[in-house]
């Protein structure tokens, strides 16, 4: 996915109708018309302007009894060791979580949550997995990253893809943390684009075993894990004889020999989590560690980061937890000008802006999680959204309580200070947030663009269109009957949102057409807009849950929800004002480029300085 | 020698307790609860008996509301053997007083010929202390109340050290006995979600208080549940010599 888009920026507008997720699209290289299909998505409809609500409305989580049962019962355990048994001060500084310190978590459990018992793992869900998250993430995120590096995405593809035999021999030593897994995708030459890499596996002369050759940076627990899941190129035979080179995913362990890992990297935050180059020379992997099918290594990558995905957003409800605890506890007690801070207006409006950031954030964490254990497939831009709000929200709301937090906050024993270091790299890896932006607003817009175009060749064509453009399209929404009552102005606001959403991504393909693809500064603009949409849809499912079922927060969830779709609705208003706003936008567009080319051409500032030395 | 052990659930002891807005009791609805932390002691003392063969079985008992299963599944997790829930309503469970389940203890030791029970010294939500001592008077049995160590004395005898004001008193037990578990007595284990995953197959007993004949009925009454009082806001002195001059003024220090 974040390949094709890259990839596609440079090679222009030929790449429109390959803009999809599935690996169907992205095997034909040859643009061909692609029928359109209905989405049970929200996000997918709302690039239609269409408010399709089965997956949001009810508020889908769903716990058996006996689950919260069984999550309850680790939860305490799980805090007290991670405050008793890991020192998250003492791995900052470190830079190391030691394996004893893993060990007792594994002893716990904590590595193999969503692997079947049968396989020795804890026979989590999602929602099971969603909540471990978030109470390792308020704790220390470094090592909320040796946990994802480990199962979210190391042995997830074996989890996804793996066969009987591969899940029996690797997911037991996995799942109770005997051994420790890595995810090695990333090059030096490949980030974003994911399908770029370079490493190359080449089938021996016997069949018998690939033979693998390359280097991975930044590895998250590089340093120490027994298994990787390498992504590699590897020559597949095409229909017509020929050969192409495809990437392919395989299991690799370091046992097999030719591994050698680089020294701990020095970073900014999550310094506990170990990150390392790793370099393949010459080393044999048996045939059976084929990950998948050959040639397919995309899709199995963008399959585990797609599954994986609700992890970060997990960790990140925790860390702002945290934030927010600390804050509380400082600004009861904090007295200048002769008051508590509490009790000035701007100090309250901080802390509310915290909760309802982290409202709209674990809202979201816990619908995703639910709908992926009721067995929906499609969620990639939800949990896409999901990564890219948690992950900026838990930014927002540590700054926030650094701020109210004055002196303090700068130092290092209140301790937020390392949570905002280790936060900063939840925007960056498992697809940057502007990368991922664009995969939403481009994926949602490719299927709108689909609709259109049959529309466009059905009766009335493009006038028909141009008619619901202006008269305002129907949403089709059913929030009358699946909002609560006293949530109805919210929700009459975002429905007339969803309207102007569809309006503004079809004005824009119009216009644009395939080129589309390069008019980044409306597409990220509408990106935004459809995150602030489907988090206020999110914030109205679940506080009408809680309405619903008596929740003893009922109604301060309602006041947040409020709050927050009031604003949010503000900021899609603004978002798609200006995406939508062609003639203004080509002059803003020009000189962005203008300037940003002049400096580049320069290659650097071209400003001169007021004192002209 | 089988060992039964009530195990109490209670909130959570890193919950901030807020006490209702009528005043009748603490909100408990939506507040993480968890194992007495006292009891989980006892269980761990039982359990490590029964890992070095000085007990047969380890039976986890609780007197208590419909989520009261939970924390008996976690005694499962931790080691024990088997559960026992006597169950009343949780309106009931609210008013039980520390008599009401000593004399539940009593007709389950009746009914399965225990050996020894051990209970916490105490419950972190009413700190009563009492459902040990009462239980030993029920039985006429020997007890060993606050027990910092536990030790086979032979001959059917066990020794207990007991933690006192400035000292430890060391005492010898007859076995059938009643124990009261002391935070010192040892560190009790995790229950790790294999474990927990385990549990789930180890049989548990539910047992309704009418099939027990023991009267629940209230012996007090609360009248009121308050928040303790607020403290006092602090304040800043210049020096020590002010400090000093301060805690003397106060009284903290001798003029
Ligand atoms: C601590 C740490 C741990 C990591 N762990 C792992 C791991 O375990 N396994 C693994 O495989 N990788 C790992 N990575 C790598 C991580 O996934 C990459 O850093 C990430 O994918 C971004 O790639 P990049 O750094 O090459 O940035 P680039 O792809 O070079 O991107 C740089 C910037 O350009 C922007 N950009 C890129 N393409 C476009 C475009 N088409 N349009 C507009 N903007 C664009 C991006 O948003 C970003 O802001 C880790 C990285 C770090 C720092
Ligand atoms: C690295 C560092 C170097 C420093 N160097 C010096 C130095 O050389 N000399 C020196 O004298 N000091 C120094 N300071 C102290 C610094 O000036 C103070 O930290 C700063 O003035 C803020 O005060 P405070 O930390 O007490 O925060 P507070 O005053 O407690 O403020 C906390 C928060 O409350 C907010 N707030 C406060 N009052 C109100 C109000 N009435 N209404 C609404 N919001 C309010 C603030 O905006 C802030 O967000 C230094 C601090 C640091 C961290």
């Amino acid at each position: 996915m974040l390949s094709t888009l890259s990839k596609s920026a440079r090679l222009n507008q030929t790449r429109f109708i390959r803009l999809s997720h599935s690996a169907a699209a992205a095997k034909d290289a040859k643009p061909k018309k692609v029928a359109a299909v209905d989405s049970p998505s929200f996000v997918m409809n709302l690039f239609r302007g269409k408010a399709v609500t089965d997956q949001v409305f009810p508020y889908p989580l769903n716990m058996t009894d006996e689950q919260k049962e069984t999550l309850g019962m680790v939860m305490s355990p799980l805090e007290k060791m991670l405050v008793e048994v890991n020192d998250v001060v003492k791995n900052d500084e470190t830079s190391d979580i030691p394996r004893a310190v893993l060990d007792q978590f594994a002893e716990l459990g904590t590595f193999g949550v969503l692997v079947p018992p049968e396989l020795e793992g804890s026979g989590f869900n999602n929602s099971q997995m969603a909540r471990v998250a978030e109470i390792v993430g308020a704790y220390d995120l470094g090592f909320g990253v040796v946990m994802g590096a480990h199962q979210s995405i190391g042995y997830k593809g074996i989890l996804l893809e793996g066969t009987d035999a591969q899940k029996q021999k690797y997911l037991p030593d996995l799942a109770t943390g005997r051994k420790f897994a890595a995810f090695a995708l990333t090059e030096p030459t490949t980030g974003s684009d994911a399908s770029s890499v370079r490493t190359r596996a080449e089938l021996s002369a016997d069949g018998k075993h690939y033979v693998l050759n390359g280097g991975k940076i930044w590895i998250s627990n590089g340093g120490f894990a027994d298994v990787f899941t390498v992504f590699a190129q590897t020559p597949v035979k095409q229909a017509d004889g020929s050969t192409k080179d495809k990437m392919s995913a395989f299991i690799v362990e370091r046992a097999f020999g030719g591994v050698t890992s680089g020294p701990q990297e020095k970073k900014m935050g999550i310094k506990g989590s170990n990150t390392t180059e790793v370099h393949f020379d010459n080393l044999k992997i048996p045939v059976e560690n084929l990950l998948g099918k050959e040639g397919e290594g995309f899709k199995v990558a963008m399959n585990i980061l797609n599954n994986g995905r609700f992890g970060i957003p997990a960790a990140c409800t925790g860390a702002m937890k945290h934030c927010i605890q600390k804050t509380v506890d400082h600004i009861t007690t904090r007295v200048q000008f002769g008051k508590k801070l509490q009790e000035f207006g701007n100090i309250q409006e901080k802390l509310v802006e915290m909760i309802s950031k982290l409202y709209a954030t674990e809202s979201i964490v816990y619908m995703l999680s639910s709908n992926m254990d009721r067995g929906i497939k499609e969620y990639q831009l939800e949990a896409a959204i999901g990564k890219v709000l948690a992950s900026e929200n838990a930014w927002l709301v540590c700054d926030d309580a650094i701020q109210v937090h004055g002196g303090m906050g700068f130092m290092r024993e209140t301790g937020l200070e390392r949570v905002l270091r280790d936060l900063r790299i939840f925007r960056i890896f498992e697809g940057a947030n502007d990368v991922l932006r664009l995969f939403i607003a481009l994926t949602g817009a490719q299927h709108a663009g689909k609709h259109l175009a049959e529309q466009a060749s059905g009766v009335g064509g493009l006038i028909g269109l141009a008619v619901s453009r202006v008269t305002g399209g129907n949403t089709g929404s059913n929030f009358g009957q699946v909002v609560d009552a006293s949530l109805q102005d919210s929700a009459k606001v975002l429905d007339q949102q969803i309207a102007l959403f569809g309006q503004t991504v079809q004005g824009l393909l119009m216009k644009h057409k395939k080129g589309i693809i390069d008019r980044q500064y409306e597409m990220h603009r509408v990106a935004d807009a459809a995150i602030n949409i489907y988090s206020s849809a999110a914030v109205l499912s679940r506080a009408t849950y809680a309405i619903k079922n008596k929740s003893s927060s009922a109604d301060f969830e309602r006041k947040v929800a409020t709050y927050y779709v009031d604003k949010a609705m503000k900021s899609s208003n603004r978002f798609l004002k200006d995406a939508g706003s062609g003639v203004e936008n080509a002059s803003k567009v020009a000189t962005i480029e203008s300037l940003a080319k002049e400096v580049c051409g320069n290659g650097g500032l071209t400003l001169q300085h007021p004192v002209e030395l | 020698m089988k060992i039964l052990v009530g195990v109490k659930r209670v909130v959570d002891y890193a919950v901030k307790i807020r006490v209702k807005p009528d005043r009748s009791g603490v909100v408990t609805e939506g507040v993480q609860h968890s194992m007495n932390p006292f009891d989980e002691i006892a269980l761990e003392e039982a359990v490590k008996l029964k890992e070095k063969k000085l007990a047969t079985e380890v039976v986890a008992f609780s007197l208590g509301g419909p989520k009261s299963a939970e924390v008996l599944r976690t005694a499962l997790a931790k080691g024990a053997d088997k559960a026992v829930h006597v169950q009343v309503t949780d309106a009931e469970a609210g008013k039980l007083e520390s008599f009401h389940v000593a004399k539940a203890l009593q007709k389950i030791v009746e009914q399965e010929k225990f050996d020894a029970v051990f209970l916490g010294k105490q419950a972190i939500d009413d700190d009563s202390s009492q459902t040990a001592p009462i239980l030993a008077g029920l039985l006429e049995w020997p007890q060993a109340l606050y027990a910092s160590k536990v030790e086979d004395a032979g001959a059917g005898h066990m020794k207990v050290t007991r933690e006192i004001d400035g000292g430890l008193d060391t005492i010898k037990v007859k076995v059938p006995f009643v124990l009261s578990a002391d935070l010192r007595l040892n560190e009790p284990r995790y229950a790790t979600l294999p474990n927990i995953m385990k549990a789930k197959k180890k049989p548990l007993k539910n047992i309704p208080i009418k099939d027990l004949n023991v009267d629940i009925t209230p012996q007090t009454e609360t009248l009121e549940v308050t928040e303790p009082p607020v403290r006092q806001a602090g304040g800043f002195v210049d020096d020590v010599s002010a400090l000093v001059a301060k805690l003397k003024e106060k009284g903290f220090v001798k003029a």
